[in-house]
């Protein structure tokens, strides 16, 4: 079955059973990478892309749910990696392993999306179906404050993060 | 390669090498033996005690550094590659970093446990940076006519009065420079270090932040198909029948099979590492999910062999019984614990358990295995190369050099990935279906079929004296294993604290037989021990009526004359003061319901104290607040970001482990399949974790493991300060926490 949504802002159209979950059209049809495969059962988040703008677990998600639809991954989240989540993420130092990182970046950025400045509890609401599983969860939460603060400074004059998360969480 | 190849000061020692790159510039390989870390050949079993780096200096000034272990999220690819850049004396800004692929002719320990690489490597790759360093200075020298000592460098520049020369043009030079011995050639003073001490972020975090390919599940070759690997839910059964040809008839499917490898038995890897030869049916075909899914119309008939008989429930019953009887071993014995028992102004006794564990590394266990050219060429997340190396080697029959393993970043290792089951299983379909394969397991298939943390059961018994003072303990530790032999990660160190602290010490165990397999959990035997034994010096303090903090101070000073304990009681004193002050203990005003508990352990040659503050309610939910850290790893942080995200990350694992984490067995099967019944801890449960440091003049070492072990323990301690109940199996959650 052809099925024709905007992935990454470009018009794409698949060959695929209706029911294969989108994670694995991505993957493994598409060949986005970034999307990963942590439990299959939307449990880890792993696998969260946009879904017109809308966190969503691709994992589970038929795609043909996705016809029509305009569907961003970690790929297409900005250009070259200049979104502010991405700079965040990388001035804060928040991976370790790295394998979750693509998931909370997502779903970070559709709740700066709709809450510019978010407090803790927002952050634990909103990010609390993304298991970091080396528990990273500490910088997650300053990268996500750091991310807001640099959403709202004009691009040429980014603060810097001083240290990578700090000692004192 | 059009090379000049160079070998200088080849001694028993060790050597370097140069090889002139075609196009420019210098390649400096270097082979030489360790600095004597303590302790590391015993670690590491199988990496003998030399290793080997390169560093590629082209025209353009940039030093591309391999990066040598395997990247579990431990930040070695980053780490590694600092110690070299530091000694070259060139700016961060001009490294490049690749991953090595496995070569044992080429390095030395590529391996990624027991937190290893600091000590292992800490002066030695400064050694690889140094030596290429002097090379370029006396390139530069000979340039200008004058000596080498009569030179300095500073970021990528070689400076004689006011010549200067960068390190991109002599690079082409220096590679007709004899190399300098490694073992002689000076190090910087730490001093003047420019990278070692400053936080540098990982150097794949650009790649991670985009999503581009990294991971082992991420590769793709050219004709790849998928594939899964169906096992009898009994831990060691097999197949008897199975209705091959309804599966193949499956969309998508191409081949379905059976593997068998068990007749090639006889691993060559160390007994603690041993993996069983695989015994399955593999789907392979052109998409991973129509395989996957193809599962469903499997119907199979297993022979689940003897392992069907064994459940939680009766190692419960057995451990049970097994404490009433005599030990089946002593493993220590100083003094005389049962006569000071005996005659003890006080005593305690307690029964502690804890559970098997899984792993749970958030990237599913998988391997791409491609037949070509008469040999095999695999791309896999594996700690332990070398021993998968060797092992698929035995079992596939062919020889060691036939077979290139591609290291990839790995989405959590834990320990998990030092067992290469995966890869044996991928390379055994990919043969079996002519085509190169892409081996990925569900998480229901990482779950299952996990090397695990085995459980344990310890039966204890402890003396006061008239002062209240711990005059005797003893442990009856209920374990697995059969013969003399325990199960792997089922031992317990017969000088583990509080050994050499106490006149009287007695250590005695009793084993069960175990079919499931076992393995190395982040800190082995410390991650379980620690809650044991720092649990019930707690139960001592409150009953010696002393703060449970200045109790294990003053247990520090206690070791008798002429005992020897397991690690340096001034370090842990000092770890623990300073958690004791950072954490505001016994000085804090806290809220009714809210208290904090403290523990300590030594493992991985660190020493960690660390204070968790819990919060019940009366009802008995359990929030914890805040987790104080004091560590002790030696005079220098290579890497403080990393430190401290691994040091956070550690401590929030112990806090996962403790809270609700537990697998269990039921007819020889795991009971427990994906993450709403084997919970990882999530970002509203992970409080803020503060981290302190002594910096003590000792080696630098290692900090993927050791600060795990105190949290359990310190969190259980907690809730008795707010409840008055003792927590003494794991998970908490099983236990009523309400109080009034």
């Amino acid at each position: 079955m052809a099925i024709a949504f905007t992935l990454n802002g470009k018009s794409t159209t698949v060959e695929a059973p209706p029911e294969m979950p989108l994670l694995w059209v991505l993957r493994d049809e598409l060949d986005l990478k970034g999307t990963k495969f942590g439990c299959g059962r939307s449990f880890c988040g792993a696998c969260t892309v946009h879904v017109n703008g809308e966190p969503e677990r691709s994992c589970r998600m038929p795609v043909s749910r996705a016809e029509g639809k305009e569907i961003t991954t970690i790929e297409g989240l900005s250009e070259d990696g200049a979104h502010p989540v991405q700079v965040a993420w990388q001035e804060i130092d928040v991976p370790q392993c790295g394998y979750c990182q693509a998931g909370q970046i997502m779903s970070a950025s559709a709740l700066l999306a709709s809450n510019p400045q978010p407090t803790d509890g927002d952050i634990d609401e909103a990010m609390s179906g993304n298991i970091c599983r080396c528990a990273t969860y500490g910088r997650i939460r300053a990268a996500i404050h750091h991310a807001a603060k640099l959403a709202q400074a004009p691009p040429t004059s980014h603060e810097t993060a001083t240290g990578a998360g700090g000692s004192e969480a | 390669m059009n090379a000049v190849d160079k070998t200088g000061n080849l001694s028993r020692r060790g050597f370097l090498h140069v090889t002139a790159l075609a196009g420019g510039g210098m390649l400096l390989g270097a082979r030489f033996s360790l600095d004597g870390a303590p302790g590391a050949a015993a670690a590491t079993a199988g990496a003998e005690t030399t290793l080997n780096a390169f560093i590629r200096l082209t025209p353009d000034g940039v030093a591309t550094i391999m990066a040598q272990n395997p990247e579990i999220g431990q930040g070695v690819k980053t780490m590694l590659p600092m110690l070299i850049a530091e000694e070259l004396d060139i700016p961060w800004s001009q490294v490049r970093v690749e991953q090595a692929d496995f070569d044992s002719t080429k390095y030395r320990g590529q391996m990624a446990g027991g937190s290893m690489a600091t000590p292992m490597h800490y002066q030695s790759m400064r050694r690889v940076g140094a030596a290429a360093r002097a090379m370029l200075v006396a390139a530069a020298a000979r340039q200008w006519k004058t000596k080498p000592e009569n030179c300095t460098t500073e970021a990528g520049v070689v400076h004689f009065k006011k010549k200067s020369l960068s390190y991109g043009e002599l690079a082409s030079a220096a590679a007709e420079i004899e190399p300098p011995n490694p073992r002689t050639v000076p190090l910087k003073d730490p001093a003047d270090f420019q990278i070692i001490g400053q936080e540098i972020p990982g150097v794949d975090n650009p790649k991670i932040v985009t999503g581009e390919p990294l991971f082992g599940i991420d590769v793709a070759v050219p004709g790849m198909k998928y594939a899964v690997f169906e096992k009898c839910r009994v831990h060691g059964g097999k197949v008897k029948t199975a209705n091959l040809d309804a599966v193949k008839a499956s969309p998508g499917v191409t081949d379905a099979f059976v593997v068998d490898a068990t007749a090639q038995a006889g691993s060559a890897a160390p007994s603690m590492f041993q993996v069983a030869p695989p015994n399955g049916i593999a789907i392979v075909g052109d998409s991973w999910w129509l395989v996957n899914e193809a599962r469903s119309k499997l119907e199979v008939t297993w022979d689940e062999g003897p392992t069907a008989s064994q459940s939680t429930a009766a190692f419960d019953r057995q451990a049970e019984e097994l404490s009433k009887q005599a030990p089946e071993q002593d493993l220590r014995n100083d003094g005389d614990a049962a006569g000071a028992l005996a005659s003890a102004a006080k005593t305690l006794e307690a029964a502690y358990q804890y559970p098997f564990l899984a792993h749970a590394p958030l990237e599913p266990q998988n391997t791409t295995a491609h037949f070509h050219d008469g040999g095999l060429e695999m791309w896999a997340p594996i700690q332990t190369p070398q021993f998968a190396r060797g092992d698929l080697a035995k079992t596939l029959g062919i020889p060691e050099d036939q077979i290139t393993i591609h290291l990839t970043r790995m989405g959590g290792g834990f320990g998990r990935r030092l067992y290469w089951d995966y890869m044996l299983e991928a390379a055994l379909i990919a043969r079996q279906a002519g085509v190169p394969v892409k081996l990925v397991w569900t998480r229901e298939d990482d779950t299952r079929f996990d090397f695990f943390r085995p459980g344990g059961y310890h039966y204890l018994k402890g003396g006061l004296d008239d002062s209240g003072n711990l005059v005797a303990w003893r442990d009856h530790f209920v374990s697995f294993g059969e013969g003399p032999r325990f199960a792997p990660s089922a031992e317990m160190a017969a000088n583990e604290f509080p050994q050499a602290f106490v006149p009287n010490f007695a250590l005695q165990a009793s084993k069960m037989p175990l079919g499931i397999p076992t393995g190395a959990l982040r800190a082995p035997t410390s991650n379980a021990i620690s809650f044991v034994v720092q649990s019930f010096i707690d139960e001592l303090a409150a009953e010696a009526g002393k703060d449970p903090l200045q109790f294990r101070l003053d247990l520090l000073d206690a070791a008798p004359d002429g005992m020897r304990p397991a690690f340096d009681a001034k370090r842990m004193k000092a770890v623990l003061e300073l958690v004791r002050d950072k954490s505001g203990w016994g000085t804090a005003d806290l809220p009714e319901g809210t208290g904090q508990g403290v523990a300590f352990h030594f493992s991985h040659r660190g020493y960690f104290a660390e204070v968790v503050q819990a919060t019940v309610s009366k009802e008995g939910e359990l929030g914890v607040d805040q987790i104080w850290v004091a560590g002790d790893v030696g005079r220098q942080l290579v890497n403080p970001s990393n430190a401290v995200n691994q040091v956070q990350g550690a401590a929030l694992d112990g806090l996962a482990q403790a809270l609700d984490q537990e697998i269990t067995f039921e007819g020889g099967r795991t009971k427990e399949s994906n993450f709403h019944n084997f919970k990882l801890l999530r970002i509203d449960q992970a409080p803020p974790v503060e981290v302190h440091w002594v910096m003590s003049d000792n080696q630098p070492t290692g900090l993927g493991e050791p600060a795990l072990p105190p949290v359990p323990p310190a969190l259980c301690n907690a809730i008795f300060a707010v409840t008055g109940k003792r927590i003494r199996s794991l998970p908490i959650s099983r236990h009523d926490l309400s109080w009034a």
